[in-house]
């Protein structure tokens, strides 16, 4: 197979998962640092069939173990490389140690979730209960992590360009949240132009802390997470905070559909929001002033346009495949202005449009 | 020959390592970790890659390790060093990786990346210092503590039945296919100094060569941890620890 006449190609038919790949390699990944776990294997395999380290010179190695994979990320991260990995639910549950020290050495680190249906070993089924894991914390100490949330196989591609910009432009790791959805099916893509990997020189540059070696004329730089100095400590603290609050002025993304005379708004995420999306075309064509929004960053969250919505609609629903997290966060948002309704399934089950519509007229429109 | 005479320039015989800091160091009176820092400093000037070396500092009471080379570091999680060296030796081929490790942090926390970087024949040195104790959360059990030997949670000193038996992971590596150069050396007198400086340099040449993954093991004291003066401390570590963990190279290809 000619990989590199495939690669021409302006639209082509792929996995989510293989989006990914591609879409890393095009945009000038220096490593990716992974360990095998359904339902997003593909990422590897396909990274594997490409041999990217061939081409544009992109290191793959398959990890002993998730605990590796990501702390692999946080060397590569360290030398100013685009350094990324992928894993589901569990082992990113095994992730969050080497997450938490990525905030607190402020290093860019890309992180791919295809999230599966828990707790424990759970199911391979899609599932979107790691919400809290991800923009709660889930790793210790205060941190943030910008998290994407693709719906399609193209915004699989998109948002990993998009999430290497981010880490880079905050200094941050960047969770891109899918579930096996997204992950397994088959969609058309375009997939983003190549960029070349960034060369020594231009990392030195663009990053001045990374330890590349230490020429005669500068301090050595350290990468780490220790301060013993409560005050200092305090510090990072202090601007990490800072720039969290930098992110959500700055990167809140959302779609809208048939918002702006809604009475009744749905607010779902990733292929939540696709089920729900069908819904409110059935609503609508029932009389129904439904509206979808979707949250495209988890964080930083849509708070603004959803109070926004809370002065004009008569109630909300959350739409999720989990016992209802991100729920709160809209709840905080609307703060009691209106009713805020849950609707979801757990375990790996994807709810129907014709669920999601029910639950609709029966806990909001009544 | 006087006082003037010592301290010009023309006639210094020693002298610190350029790549060592001018600042006082947080290790107790009688530690080994000195020595090796020292070493590690000498021989990357000696060598000339002081602007191609990055250093992976542990968990442990080397996680300051990056306060006293001259060059850069990264600071791993606790046991994780190997699989930050693996990223960086990959990304940076043509640099100097090593990875500056205690027991515990080695041997039990990070046992899994220790066994599959070295498996995987990285093109890496991990130096490994061995003091059978967890030194710098205050002298708690460590994989590497001797029979009956007390620490803070073997206070009646370390049972089979109870706590299994001191592991030595060295040897355990030495079996791997990855490895080329697997060595135990102390820091305790002048001549097994100058005999780790060696080891600790074809570990650093080996990784240069690509020849796969170089271990320097170094049986050391925890004067603190364990509670004896220094000078005690080196005659236990003789007396105790080289029975239990023999000097000498394991592998050398």
């Amino acid at each position: 197979m000619n990989n590199k006449k495939k690669d021409t190609e302006e639209v082509r038919l792929m996995k989510g998962n293989e989006a990914i790949a591609h879409a890393a390699i095009r945009c000038g990944c220096d490593g990716y640092f992974g360990y095998p776990i359904t339902p997003q294997s593909e990422i590897m395999e396909t990274l594997m069939e490409l041999e990217p380290w061939n081409t544009t010179g992109m290191v793959v190695l398959q990890a002993e173990s998730e605990t590796a994979s990501i702390n692999m990320v946080y060397g590569g991260a360290g030398c100013g490389k685009k350094s990324m990995t992928s894993s589901s639910s569990p082992g990113v549950s095994l992730m969050q140690e080497g997450i938490s020290y990525l905030a607190g050495a402020e290093l860019p680190a890309v992180i791919v979730n295809v999230m599966r249906g828990g707790p424990g070993l759970g199911t391979i089924q899609p599932s979107q209960a790691d919400y809290f894991q991800t923009v709660k914390g889930g790793g210790h100490g205060d941190y943030k992590m910008i998290t994407l949330a693709p719906a399609s196989v193209q915004e699989m591609a998109d948002h990993t360009v998009m999430a290497f910009d981010l880490a880079f432009k905050y200094l941050t790791p960047v969770m891109i949240l899918a579930d096996g959805v997204i992950g397994q099916m088959m969609e058309k893509v375009v997939l983003p132009p190549f960029q070349p990997r960034l060369t020594e020189e231009e990392i030195k540059i663009k990053c001045p802390w990374a330890t590349l070696g230490k020429p005669a004329n500068r301090k050595p730089n350290y990468i780490y997470s220790l301060q013993l100095e409560a005050e200092e400590m305090e510090d990072l603290n202090l601007r990490l905070q800072s720039r969290y609050r930098t992110i959500e002025k700055n990167e809140v993304l959302f779609e809208e559909f048939d918002c702006e005379d809604a009475e009744y708004l749905i607010v779902a995420f990733g292929t939540s929001a696709r089920v729900c999306q069908k819904a409110v075309e059935m609503a609508r064509a029932q009389g129904i002033k439904a509206g979808l929004l979707r949250p495209i960053t988890l964080f930083p969250f849509p708070t603004e346009q959803i109070s926004h919505y809370a002065n004009q609609t008569k109630g909300m629903l959350t739409v999720e495949m989990s016992a209802g997290q991100m729920v709160e966060d809209v709840r905080l948002a609307v703060n009691g202005r209106v009713p805020v309704e849950f609707y979801g399934r757990m375990g790996g089950i994807v709810p129907s449009p014709d669920d999601v519509f029910e639950a609709l007229k029966k806990l909001i429109v009544k | 020959m006087t006082t003037n005479d010592i301290i010009n320039p023309a006639n210094l015989v020693y002298a610190k390592p350029s790549v060592l800091n001018d600042v006082p160091m947080h290790y107790c009176p009688g530690c080994t970790h000195g020595v090796i820092h020292k070493l590690i400093g000498e021989i990357i000037g000696e060598m000339g890659f002081q602007e191609k070396t990055i250093g992976i500092a542990p968990v442990g009471c080397a996680v300051f390790a990056y306060k006293y080379l001259d060059i850069d570091w990264q600071q791993a999680a606790h046991g994780r060093a190997p699989a930050l060296a693996t990223a960086v030796k990959r990304l940076l081929p043509d640099r100097l990786v090593f990875t500056y490790q205690g027991d515990g942090d080695l041997a039990a926390i990070g046992t899994a990346e220790t066994i599959h970087a070295c498996n995987r024949g990285e093109n890496i040195a991990i130096i490994f210092i061995n003091n059978g104790i967890y030194g710098m959360t205050g002298g708690q059990m460590a994989p590497t503590t001797l029979h009956g030997m007390k620490s803070s949670t073997s206070p009646n000193g370390r049972t089979v039945p109870l706590n299994g038996y001191p592991l030595d992971i060295t040897k355990l590596l030495a079996q791997l296919d990855g490895t080329c150069y697997v060595t135990r050396q102390s820091a305790h007198t002048v001549a097994s100094v100058r005999k780790t400086k060696k080891a600790i340099q074809k570990a650093f040449e080996n990784s240069m060569l690509g020849k796969g993954t170089s271990i320097v093991e170094v049986v050391s004291t925890c004067n603190s941890g364990w509670k004896l003066s220094p000078a005690d401390s080196n005659t236990w570590m003789v007396e105790n620890m080289f029975p239990a963990y023999p000097l000498g190279d394991l592998k050398d290809i």
